[in-house]
């Protein structure tokens, strides 16, 4: 038996493994997080930020300025662009789901010989560059593009110019139509892969019980795979819905003016405003506005993780 | 066979072709625009090379080519050590001050918008900068951020490879005496070591692809590849970029499969001498 000192043995094992990730967090990505919002309610003075709490003649002074809050909720342009993000995150989800449902169904019903194939080939793009793929649409819409072409020759371009998508017929670029494209097809993956993970693991006895007991395909369908599948529903909306409110990349390559989102306004007020404390607000609204899916998903997480014992 | 089981068939098959299409019609698309001989991005006017050819004078794309991979290089490793770490703490340690905050750290990063990662971040190292003149924009400080975020996946995927394990193995070791450390460098670590290596694949091309953490931490003369793809496909289409685009698929597909078709060959290999030990 080796002797150890005793920082040594302090240090050693448990102890180790919890605090090295602990501390790493607690240093890059908490505190960062209360310095945002610490400069969010703080004082510009040129360059540097007035302090929160003074000592003034024996008085203790603590300074917040919420007048960047105030700012956001009355400005007509900030409520705007946060409800247009929550509209195209929903829309984005609802568009995955409703792709994605069938095909992560038929995937999981396929043989299952042929399932991990199928499983790699829905993997693949994930792991070819996000941006490229981004920018292939970009193509692929734009003036004589291949899809630009195949929808404007298929007369689709003025059903979608009707239903207000894109600004007028033949223009599909910097449009909503764009964007949500461009959002369903990134975060397609993210819905099919909890939901097959989901529908694969399922009981197909459940489904014979009930076509015995009378039902048809259709309402075994809709009473019981579907109420099964509510875990892998949850999870792969709110891993879609969540990134999609914040998204910068997409809005800015696939977007328009008229589909500004919040994760742009911010970046605006950063780089080219130069307003921290500005900036700074935004972010905290941001983080606001994804905490209850935030939680939603979290629930759900751990039921998963606790279901697996 | 019924009309009805037939119809379903074809839909299902049908359902499941349009959406690979849907996949890889941009990736195709991509890499056929890169050969296009036409100075009109969108119209075809026969086969070239000189796309490819200019890559070799483009010094601003390769040098940020090879900042990226040495950035990625060190977020990989670095991501698959702390995630390492904090996925064990998270299924080995069910009480310890804290716990649930941890949990949650360690995830939030997954589902976090970027420009919030990327802006607290940057605040944070320009005050600890403005105090102790250090540390600079650069590669140092990109990697924080990757390293960020690569801790999240690799955690979560080392977690669930870890829920899997048979506690039996490890228990039998430490009845036979061995140490913990022991127990985890010869049983615990062979054992989800394929894990490690999707792990630290992943965060490697997750890293190699990001653009927002990137443009808030980098600074002067730090530019990584995805910085410049991303101000040139801002401008417009850009054969130049359709290129790149070629050459990154095809190392990322053949990479992928090949680690693919490995980790699955280990994975039986590993089974097969499970299976022969149990039976003796």
């Amino acid at each position: 038996m080796k002797t150890a000192t005793p920082l040594a043995r302090w240090f050693s094992g448990r102890k180790l493994v919890i605090a090295a990730p602990y501390t790493w967090l607690l240093v890059f990505f908490l505190l960062p997080f209360l310095i945002v919002f610490k400069i969010s309610v703080s004082e510009m003075e040129t360059v540097q930020f007035k302090d929160l709490i003074t000592f003034n003649d024996g008085l203790v002074q603590l300074t917040l300025k919420l007048s960047n809050y105030t700012f956001i909720a009355q400005d007509a342009l900030y409520l705007s662009t946060y409800l247009a993000s929550l509209k195209y995150a929903a829309s984005t989800t609802v568009l995955c789901l409703l792709i994605g449902y069938p095909f992560a169904y038929f995937m999981a019903r396929a043989k299952s010989t042929l399932q991990p194939t199928l499983l790699m080939l829905v993997m693949l793009p994930f792991w070819t560059s996000f941006l490229l793929r981004v920018y292939a649409w970009k193509g692929l819409l734009s003036d004589n593009g291949l899809v630009a072409d195949l929808i404007i020759g298929s007369g689709l371009d003025q059903i979608l110019a009707a239903a207000g998508l894109i600004s007028a017929p033949g223009r599909l670029m910097h449009t909503p139509f764009s964007l949500v494209l461009g959002m369903t097809y990134t975060y397609l993956p993210f819905m099919i892969l909890p939901l097959y993970g989901n529908l694969a693991k399922m009981d197909l006895r459940l489904l014979e019980a009930a076509a015995d007991l009378g039902a048809n395909a259709w309402t075994a369908f809709w009473k019981i795979t579907v109420p099964l599948s509510k875990a892998g529903i949850i999870a792969g909306s709110m891993l879609v819905f969540i990134p999609c409110i914040g998204e910068f990349v997409i809005p800015e390559l696939l977007g328009g003016p008229e589909t500004l989102m919040i994760g742009r306004v911010m970046w605006d007020e950063f780089f080219s405003n130069n307003d921290w404390p500005m900036a700074s607000s935004v972010a905290v609204v941001m983080v606001l506005l994804i905490i209850v899916p935030l939680a939603i998903f979290y629930k759900y997480q751990a039921e998963a993780q606790e279901a697996r014992r | 066979m019924k009309p009805a089981n037939a119809f379903n068939r074809w839909f299902a098959r049908g359902w499941l072709s349009l959406g690979y299409l849907f996949l890889y019609v941009p990736i195709v698309a991509l890499v056929v625009y890169s050969f296009n001989d036409s100075p009109v991005p969108n119209v075809w006017r026969g086969f070239t090379l000189k796309w490819y050819a200019a890559l070799v004078e483009d010094h601003e794309l390769q040098a940020g080519l090879w900042l990226s991979l040495k950035i990625a290089f060190l977020t990989a490793c670095g991501s698959v050590v702390l995630g390492t770490l904090a996925a064990f703490a998270l299924v080995k340690y069910k009480r310890f001050f804290g716990r649930t905050m941890f949990s949650g750290m360690v995830n939030a990063p997954l589902v976090m918008p970027e420009v919030v990662v990327g802006l607290s971040l940057l605040l944070m190292l320009v005050s600890v900068q403005r105090a102790i003149g250090f540390p600079e924009r650069g590669l140092m400080t990109i990697w924080l951020g990757h390293l960020l975020v690569g801790l999240a996946y690799a955690a979560v995927i080392v977690q669930s490879r870890l829920l899997d394990l048979n506690p039996s193995l490890e228990e039998a070791a430490m009845d036979l005496g061995a140490r913990p450390s022991q127990v985890f460098w010869l049983v615990t670590l062979p054992m989800i070591s394929q894990s490690l290596m999707s792990a630290w694949l992943l965060t490697f091309t997750l890293s190699l692809d990001d653009v927002v953490l990137s443009a808030f931490l980098s600074g002067p003369g730090a530019t990584t590849m995805p910085l410049v793809i991303f101000s040139r496909a801002r401008l417009g289409l850009n054969p130049s970029v359709n290129a790149v685009a070629t050459l990154i698929v095809v190392v990322v597909a053949v990479g992928v499969i090949v680690a693919s078709y490995m980790i699955a060959h280990a994975e039986r290999q590993r089974l097969r001498e499970l299976a022969e030990a149990t039976r003796g």
